[in-house]
């Protein structure tokens, strides 16, 4: 069974604080969607709005056919796995996995059944009658997973379900959640605040702002064209220029910084959607060299990164951040240029 | 172990004598072969005990207190559970000095209590003696009962309950087979706590106790009034002897520092 997630509109509020605007979201059968953003800014509460632990303001929620805006929450039929594991301290692992089952009316034998068989698929065999307290970390996150998989939802999320473990078990927990979900083939929405994380389990991510999603879109997409400053920000773009484009000349992009020193970048991968932009550039988007064409700067402080150097570099526009060869190690206070690199850099329309 | 110095020793020592002595005193008293209160006793007789429940009046108001204070505390638990409930679960939302308004009998001198409950449930409402009792004992016992119980609260994580609502159980079903099962132990522990205040009442009870209906203590007092003798002591080691029991029976399932945590 797999259906479609669709929230149209929706907008939710603390008190008088807006806390999410007019949301539209659309989650494909079968897809993984994952919502990501630093605290505040809306994900959890979108999760909320759907699990119906909170009322939207305005909107609708959709699930397929199924509208679930004002349904109840113990009547939506979602799967859900809690940051915290959120656990029943009082009930073994066999009885935690069954909780979903004994309030759909499951007879007791056939709960049992399938309680344990779902404690298997998580490898959990043996541990049925511990209880939550005997656990490891990982190990109670698989019981939440089960817990959640076992009542077979259309919809499953995930409320930051990684962050309390340790960084070895969690890419572990990550590819087994993303495996189950793909082989049950059921939607999911995701939500965390890592990055790596996101783009790892998901088809597409979300990345959330003051309530908006800033953009959607694959992984690969939001990685190498951001939408605009946030993104590039949040993805890694930590030079953000503001600069302008002065001609497009031949099958170069050119682009005037302040202090008029100019980039050309190739036309073919470089669109210009407006005339004031924002050059944005990974450290290894801009390499330091003695001469070329590029951004003029003064060396500033110099760190090893293992695969390269990166300089803290006093430009026209202001500190930025470049990577140069181990070949050679550059001094504070040399001259240098700034070259870009087409695959890590990015124009941006100016906000 | 760490050496202690002689004189915090001494002090310690002092401080344990000044707790015990009065208690040893009773105790001695309430076996003494002779007609008045004395120590060191003289003689050795249970007869004061036998006594005491020969007095009707004692007999009488041993169950009227034992009565009330399962009444008061049940009553009190009833409004208290839902009330810490409600201050843990929006906790961020209610206003600060909320939590603050269900300790304030505690705060109040108990002789001023049991004489506003007085003018307030007795004579302002009518109510009945034993209702008027139950009433302000119950009130007597609230702060505990949310406290404690609150207490309990604090530590439980609502996403367990969320997580249960998820899996398809109503929000009342989760109270009872989720919340109410992880704080068991708060709720046991305030029982025990508002149980024994409620049954050594002396200030609240005094105000609102009338004609045919009294409790123990009150009871206590009036027959000190006119037979200075050794049933009082009996009584006091008896209400003693409850109140270790039921503290006994905190320890051996609770563990004492649960209430004092």
């Amino acid at each position: 069974m797999s259906v479609s997630l669709t929230l149209a509109g929706v907008s939710a509020h603390y008190g008088s604080t807006l806390v999410l605007e007019n949301l539209d979201l659309h989650v494909a059968e079968g897809e993984l969607v994952a919502l990501l953003g630093a605290s505040g800014c809306g994900k959890t509460t979108t999760l909320r709005l759907v699990a119906g632990f909170l009322q939207p303001s305005a909107g609708t929620i959709r699930l397929g056919e199924r509208d679930l805006t004002r349904l109840p929450a113990h009547s939506r039929n979602i799967g859900l796995v809690f940051q915290t594991y959120a656990l029943f301290p009082h009930l073994t692992v066999r009885d935690n996995v069954a909780f979903g089952l004994k309030q759909r009316g499951v007879a007791a034998a056939e709960r049992a059944r399938r309680a344990e068989a779902m404690i298997a698929t998580v490898g959990l065999e043996g541990l049925a009658d511990r209880h939550p307290a005997n656990l490891s970390g990982g190990q109670r996150q698989r019981v939440a997973l089960a817990r959640a998989l076992v009542i077979d939802p259309p919809l499953l999320m995930f409320d930051e379900p990684l962050s309390n473990l340790d960084a070895k078990l969690r890419i572990d927990m990550r590819v087994e959640i993303r495996r189950a979900q793909r082989d049950r083939g059921t939607t999911a929405l995701y939500v965390t605040h890592d990055q790596e994380e996101a783009f790892s389990i998901s088809d597409r991510v979300a990345i959330m702002s003051r309530g908006r999603i800033e953009q959607l879109g694959p992984p690969e997409e939001l990685y190498s064209r951001p939408a605009n400053a946030f993104v590039a920000n949040f993805v890694g773009f930590s030079n953000l220029v503001p600069m302008r484009a002065v001609t497009e000349a031949g099958d170069a992009v050119r682009l005037e910084m302040q202090g008029g020193a100019t980039l050309d970048l190739p036309r073919a991968r470089f669109a210009v959607p407006a005339r004031e932009v924002i050059f944005a550039a990974r450290a290894e988007g801009l390499t330091v060299a003695r001469e070329g064409r590029g951004i003029p700067a003064t060396l500033g402080l110099r760190t090893y990164l293992g695969r390269a150097y990166q300089y803290r570099c006093t430009t026209a526009a202001g500190e930025i951040v470049a990577n140069g060869p181990l070949s050679e190690p550059l001094e504070p206070g040399t001259r240098a240029v700034l070259v870009p690199e087409p695959d890590h850099c990015a124009i941006l329309r100016a906000e | 172990m760490a050496r202690v110095h002689p004189v915090l020793g001494a002090f310690a020592v002092l401080v344990f004598a000044l707790l015990l002595a009065p208690l040893v005193i009773i105790i001695g008293a309430s076996v003494s072969d002779t007609t008045f209160l004395t120590f060191p006793p003289q003689g050795l007789t249970l007869h004061w005990f036998e006594r005491l429940f020969e007095i009707a009046a004692f007999r009488r108001t041993m169950i009227t207190s034992f009565l009330l204070a399962v009444g008061g505390t049940g009553l009190s638990l009833l409004i208290g559970i839902p009330a810490a409930y409600a201050l843990a679960r929006w906790r961020g939302g209610l206003p600060a000095f909320l939590p603050n308004v269900f300790v304030l009998p505690v705060l109040i001198p108990e002789i001023v209590l049991g004489f506003s409950l007085m003018k307030s449930v007795a004579t302002g409402l009518g109510l009945p003696i034993i209702a008027a009792l139950l009433v302000g004992h119950a009130v007597l016992v609230l702060p505990y009962c949310v406290r404690v119980v609150g207490a309990s609260l604090n530590q439980f994580d609502f996403s367990i309950e969320e997580a249960a609502v998820s899996l398809g159980c109503p929000r009342w079903r989760a109270f009872f087979s989720v919340v109410l099962p992880n704080v068991r132990a708060g709720v046991i522990a305030a029982f025990i706590l508002a149980f024994i205040t409620s049954i050594n009442d002396v200030s609240v009870s005094i105000f609102l106790t009338g004609p045919g209906v009294s409790t123990l203590p009150i009871q206590i007092l009036a027959h000190m009034e006119q037979f200075f003798d050794p049933v009082i002591a009996s009584v006091s080691v008896l209400l003693m002897l409850v109140t270790v029991g039921v503290m006994a029976i905190v320890e051996f399932t609770l563990g004492l520092t649960f209430l004092t945590k």
